[in-house]
């Protein structure tokens, strides 16, 4: 190490170490700050990114078919005339009946995981349950294709229909032949995937109310289900909220195992028997087919609305989740 | 004795919601070993020396999966290089610098949306910035839709685990002059190495199984193809194109390639999570 006489007096001032080195040491600590900080506004650029360049790739969508793209319901490629419609139908009413199917299922396995189950189960059955989460997309279309798809063909859509189908209003629900493949059956493997995210977010809050509060319920003498309805729930409200819009968010976006079993059809039909598609199931199926300009960019603006809807939805699911974390902390 | 029918009706009524909820927990691990078996039961028979050594074949003749498996391993493999160091770097500053920040938890926010965004929007973005500039489908714009994947499951868990390193250590090493890219470097990544490495484990597992993103980005190639500016042939979508195929030796070899991919995810989930619980602070 040289010393450099002039500015000696300085360096032994500021802890001994000679100027040149500390000034490197300085030099390091700015870089690596700015590196790292350079790579967070990189995540954060990203979602610009990609907003702007789905908008950028439907803008001849929209030049052509304008705000009715979203409300027209044939899409028909040989007269080139798009609209959003029979997809945006079946991605959200596939996704709120998953919801529906889904919820009792996670609150039950959050309610058993919390308050029931032997403490040396707990982590094993937890991670049982997080392991349906872990299974890829396209396992679940396979399996829904060669196995569940023709089970409920023969079991339950058959018993559907025979006992609502001439029911006057829920009739229509359950109307025409079982196919098997079709809106019902998409819904429930989604519903089957979102499970465990709400089962484990709805257990991880369930887990943050005080002890004490529910020791006192059980002193005054209340059953484990009246912890739970007036206790646990309403304590772990805005968490279990949470919870199922991150699970929505999920069901919306999902692609492979829905594509393999909705029957991809662009058309609006009552039954929840009916072959249906979604956004991500006609992206997934047609992107790479569609030959014209317009085609492409309609399937672009496809893209583009299930973005902001998931990106609304997962928004308000963190912000529960997050105002949670601040109130627990 | 009014009293005792109500405990009575209680009684009853904690009986059926426990019943149910525990019915609730058996449902979800029957369709897990469901699932799992119909892989098994449809996958073992796909099982063989060609499945490892020959190539996706024209429907009616033999073959395997071979040159699916390279390029699933060779685009996960690629995906996590390129999505690893920007991942801990993001959280990096999450944990050390920005805490409490705007940026920070601007980052925060935008990173847990990108952690569940559809992954076929991916697909359309690479498709956009990648394919439509370069004019062909290739595995490096399969590889950065993975990426894309990659980062903000990295960047969430390396933030935690590095908020768990205790600050007496940090102290410790800035007390002894040490400067700040060192101590985070050769201390506080050191004490958090393990939940790190279970974070990028997660990634991968996450990735190797994604479909969606690579449809439009690497698509397929029935072809050995060690060219990363080309199309190339991935486990994933080849299950994809021949499970919905009529032919049933295609189908049989999805069943073969859906069985591997699930094995390979399963062990490391399971990996990955014994790895965490070895680790000194996460409890």
């Amino acid at each position: 190490m040289e010393a450099v006489p002039q500015t000696r007096a300085t360096a032994l001032a500021i802890g001994g170490l000679a100027p040149h080195r500390m000034r490197r040491q300085r030099l390091g600590d700015t870089l690596f700050r700015g590196t790292t900080r350079g790579f967070a506004l990189g995540v954060l650029l990203l979602l610009g990114a990609i907003i702007t360049a789905l908008f950028v790739g439907s803008l001849p969508a929209f030049r052509a078919f304008g705000f009715g793209f979203l409300f027209n319901s044939s899409w028909n490629p040989v007269t080139e005339n798009f609209g959003a419609l029979p997809a945006i139908y079946g991605t959200v009413i596939t996704s709120f009946l998953a919801m529906l199917l889904a919820m009792p299922l996670a609150f039950g396995v959050a309610i058993f995981l919390t308050e029931l189950c032997p403490r040396a189960l707990r982590r094993p059955i937890g991670v049982l349950i997080e392991l349906l989460a872990a299974i890829p997309s396209i396992i679940y279309g396979i399996w829904g294709l060669f196995i569940l798809a023709p089970f409920l063909q023969t079991t339950l859509q058959p018993a559907l229909i025979a006992s609502f189908g001439r029911l006057p209003l829920i009739g229509a629900l359950f109307g025409g032949p079982p196919l098997g493949l079709g809106i019902l059956t998409a819904s429930m493997i989604l519903a089957i995937m979102v499970l465990p995210f709400i089962a484990s977010v709805s257990r991880d809050v369930f887990q943050t109310v005080p002890a004490m509060l529910r020791e006192s319920a059980y002193a005054m003498g209340a059953t484990t289900a009246e912890v739970v309805r007036d206790i646990v729930i309403p304590h772990s409200r805005i968490g279990i909220v949470g919870g199922v819009m991150l699970g929505l968010g999920r069901a919306l976006g999902e692609t492979m195992a829905v594509t393999f079993v909705i029957g991809n059809a662009h058309r609006i039909k009552a039954s929840l028997l009916a072959p249906g598609t979604t956004i991500s199931a006609t992206l997934a199926n047609e992107f790479t087919e569609a030959v014209s300009q317009l085609y492409t960019s309609s399937l672009i603006a496809l893209g583009l609305i299930l973005f902001v809807i998931t990106l609304i939805v997962l928004a308000a699911a963190n912000y529960m989740l997050w105002r949670l974390s601040g109130e627990t902390t | 004795m009014k009293g005792v029918g109500l405990y009575a009706q209680r009684r009853a009524t904690n009986f059926v919601i426990l019943s149910l909820s525990m019915a609730a927990t058996a449902a979800g691990l029957v369709v897990l070993f469901l699932i799992l078996g119909a892989l098994l039961w449809h996958g073992i028979p796909a099982l063989s020396g060609d499945l490892f050594t020959r190539m996706t074949p024209p429907p009616g003749s033999k073959g395997g999966l071979l040159n699916a498996i390279y390029g699933s391993a060779v685009m996960t493999a690629a995906a996590t290089l390129l999505g690893t160091p920007v991942g801990i770097l993001t959280g990096t500053f999450l944990a050390e610098f920005g805490r409490g920040s705007r940026l920070a938890q601007a980052v925060r926010f935008v990173n847990d949306i990108l952690l569940s965004a559809p992954s076929i929007i991916i697909g359309l973005f690479v498709y956009e910035m990648m394919v439509v500039p370069m004019g062909h489908f290739s595995a490096w714009a399969g590889t950065i839709a993975l990426a894309i994947i990659v980062v903000p499951v990295v960047v969430r868990t390396s933030e935690n685990m590095l908020t768990l390193v205790p600050a007496s250590l940090r102290e410790a090493a800035v007390a002894l002059g040490t400067p700040q890219w060192k101590m985070v470097v050769m201390v506080v990544y050191r004490a958090a190495i393990q939940g790190m490495l279970t974070g990028v484990m997660l990634a991968i597992a996450r990735i190797a199984g994604e479909t969606a993103p690579l449809l439009f980005t690497a698509l397929n190639n029935q072809f050995w193809s060690g060219d990363m500016n080309g199309a190339m042939a991935n486990l994933p979508v080849v299950i994809f194109q021949f499970a919905l195929s009529p032919y049933a030796d295609w189908q049989l070899l999805a069943w073969g390639g859906a069985l591997l991919i699930t094995l390979a995810i399963l062990t490391l989930n399971i990996f990955a999570r014994l790895v965490a619980s070895w680790s000194s602070f996460a409890k």
